[in-house]
């Protein structure tokens, strides 16, 4: 199987995010790691590999360090790694999109899979992995927690909300969306990290793919920090006072019970 | 004054409380027509719900010979027909599994921007609001579209009430289905708990619960309260004690219930990214330097297996 792994290189969720002028933020202060929801998506892909044979292709677009994210998906199996240079902090989804359709038809084999994350913990926007199906024209399912591929199609389920899932069928190709409980990624071994600085690592301008990055349908007005909570009103006494006055509190104060 | 369309969602035969804070967002205090649409032919049950939150018309959609719950790319095709069909210069949905799902794809086969998972609107502007980077920012985006598309963090805008007509109108869109991903089965939950993401209040069990069987005191606890659901950390679900499906926070759920209880939580970033914009934070923990207590509303020190049970018999009591 040719499968095509897209990641992303975002910042660590525990990272603090420093907001510098109206819409950026400074990148350089922040460890990045590949998106969590990503990680269930390469070890989805090198399994199948492992069972089926053929190769994994990891894919980002990102600034030059984007390569760390690709070379952590090759310590976990995939056998090279893809980077589409852009220079910008957000990239639009759709041009992200068109970016990484270009790359994988530039790149000259037939894929037969296209695995993703649900969305990535950076901008949150959900919809890449639609986009990058639609410009292909092939069949999309996010949020996936069971995979089966077989006969020429997959099968996999979704959670649907309280515990409920649904089972859909998709021909191949199709690009799908992972998420926790498909897997559990591989921490990978040291020789395997040693391994995967030698795998190659095919590098393309966002502008050689023809895409320019000023053609964005959303534009970020303003990046603000969200105030946290300033601590917390400790009630005090023995347990029965305490309950008492926050059963008080939420339904006379707060009006929440 | 425009109009705009409002993807309704149904679970069991009844409309998710969640949908009437989203016609509240279309409605703008009146500004705005409300087109709520349903899915399927039986809106009727429905009509004097949705007319006491704001909608205008009910749009009842259906294909003639399909069934559009087994195939999502019909669903969000026959979406997409009613925003040609009603001049809609917005349609907003839920931020659900369902919602997230039909929104992508329609804004794909349109070709027009998404903002998933919004918490405000304003559809004279073309802005809309919603968390980047796990909760820890807000960002205002700005679309350069004819339609704002949109989807809605559940219980992130209070539901107002505000009276309309809601006439019942029947859409039968000739589109086709393009056959890529279809249905095959549903696996519906024995239990008839609600989903995280619908509950207006919700009490959460960190690690220290120590067991699955242990959920039970945060599941009479959730009863006292009344219409509320009980969640997981991470930690917890990872331990064994709890599905997936109950874990809120980064690789989870995001949640925005009136009031969310923490019972033996310490307060990480990546549990706070899915419940931060809870309106009132409570935690119960036995360490008095767990992190929660700089970030929360109201804390009580003490074991959650006392301070539970207690917090249980004092809703009772009162």
């Amino acid at each position: 199987m040719q499968i095509y792994v897209c990641v992303k290189h975002v910042p660590d969720t525990a990272a603090n995010i420093k907001i510098v002028g109206e819409t950026g933020y400074n990148d350089s202060a922040c460890k990045f790691i590949a998106n969590p929801y990503d990680e269930y998506a390469i070890e989805a892909a090198v399994q199948l590999v492992e069972k089926q044979g053929g190769e994994a292709v990891a894919v980002t677009v990102g600034p030059e360090s984007a390569v760390g994210t690709l070379r952590s998906a090759m310590a976990m199996g995939a056998a090279r790694g893809i980077l589409i240079k852009t220079e910008e902090q957000f990239l639009d989804t759709d041009l992200t999109a068109r970016a990484l359709k270009a790359a994988i038809e530039a790149d000259g084999k037939q894929a037969d899979l296209i695995l993703t994350g649900k969305g990535s913990v950076d901008t949150e926007g959900f919809q890449t992995m639609y986009r990058l199906a639609g410009a292909m024209g092939l069949p999309v399912v996010n949020e996936i927690v069971k995979l089966e591929v077989g006969g020429g199609k997959a099968t996999v389920e979704r959670e649907i909300g309280a515990g409920s899932r649904e089972v859909l069928e998709a021909n191949l190709p199709c690009v799908l969306g992972a998420t926790k409980g498909l897997n559990e990624p591989r921490y990978p071994k040291f020789p395997d990290i040693m391994k995967a600085k030698k795998k190659p690592v095919d590098q393309k301008a966002l502008s050689d793919l023809g895409i320019d990055p000023s053609g964005a349908k959303t534009k970020l007005l303003k990046l603000e920090a969200v105030p946290e909570r300033s601590g917390a009103k400790m009630i005090e006494g023995a347990i029965p006072d305490q309950v008492s006055e926050l059963v008080r509190i939420l339904r006379e104060e707060e009006k929440v019970l | 004054m425009a109009n705009i369309g409002v993807l309704m969602e149904i679970e069991g035969g009844e409309l998710k409380g969640t949908n009437f804070g989203v016609l509240t967002a279309a409605h703008e205090q009146g500004k705005n027509d409300v087109y709520a649409i349903v899915p399927g032919e039986k809106a009727d049950a429905y009509k004097d719900a949705l007319a006491a939150h704001g909608a205008k018309k009910i749009v009842e959609v259906s294909v003639s010979g399909a069934d559009l719950s087994k195939s999502p790319d019909l669903q969000a095709r026959a979406l997409a027909a009613a925003i040609d069909e009603y001049s809609l210069k917005g349609v907003l949905g839920l931020a659900s599994p369902i919602g997230r799902d039909i929104f992508a794809r329609m804004a794909a086969d349109l070709n027009l921007p998404l903002v998933s998972d919004a918490v405000a609107v304003d559809f004279d502007q073309k802005t809309v609001r919603k968390s980047h980077f796990s909760g820890k920012t807000f960002a205002t985006l700005q679309l350069d579209a004819e339609v704002l598309l949109c989807t809605i963090r559940p219980n992130a805008i209070e539901a107002k009430e505000a009276s309309e007509a809601a006439e019942i109108v029947a859409f039968s869109p000739s589109v086709s289905d393009p056959g890529r991903v279809k249905v095959v089965d549903a696996k519906l939950s024995a239990s008839d708990k609600m989903d995280l993401t619908e509950a207006p209040i919700i009490i959460t069990g960190g690690r220290p619960i120590g067991s699955a069987d242990n959920y039970k005191i945060l599941e009479e606890c959730a009863r006292a309260l009344g219409t509320a659901a009980v969640g997981a950390s991470r930690a917890a679900v990872d331990a064994g004690y709890a599905p997936h499906s109950m874990q809120v926070g980064q690789t989870g759920k995001t949640v925005s219930p009136k009031l969310y209880i923490g019972c033996g939580l310490s307060g990480s970033v990546q549990h706070f990214a899915g419940m931060k914009t809870s309106k009132v934070i409570v935690a119960i923990n036995s360490d008095k330097d767990a992190p929660i207590f700089e970030k929360c509303d109201y804390g009580i020190l003490g074991d959650l297996f006392d301070v539970v049970p207690a917090l249980t018999k004092a809703l009772k009591e009162s």
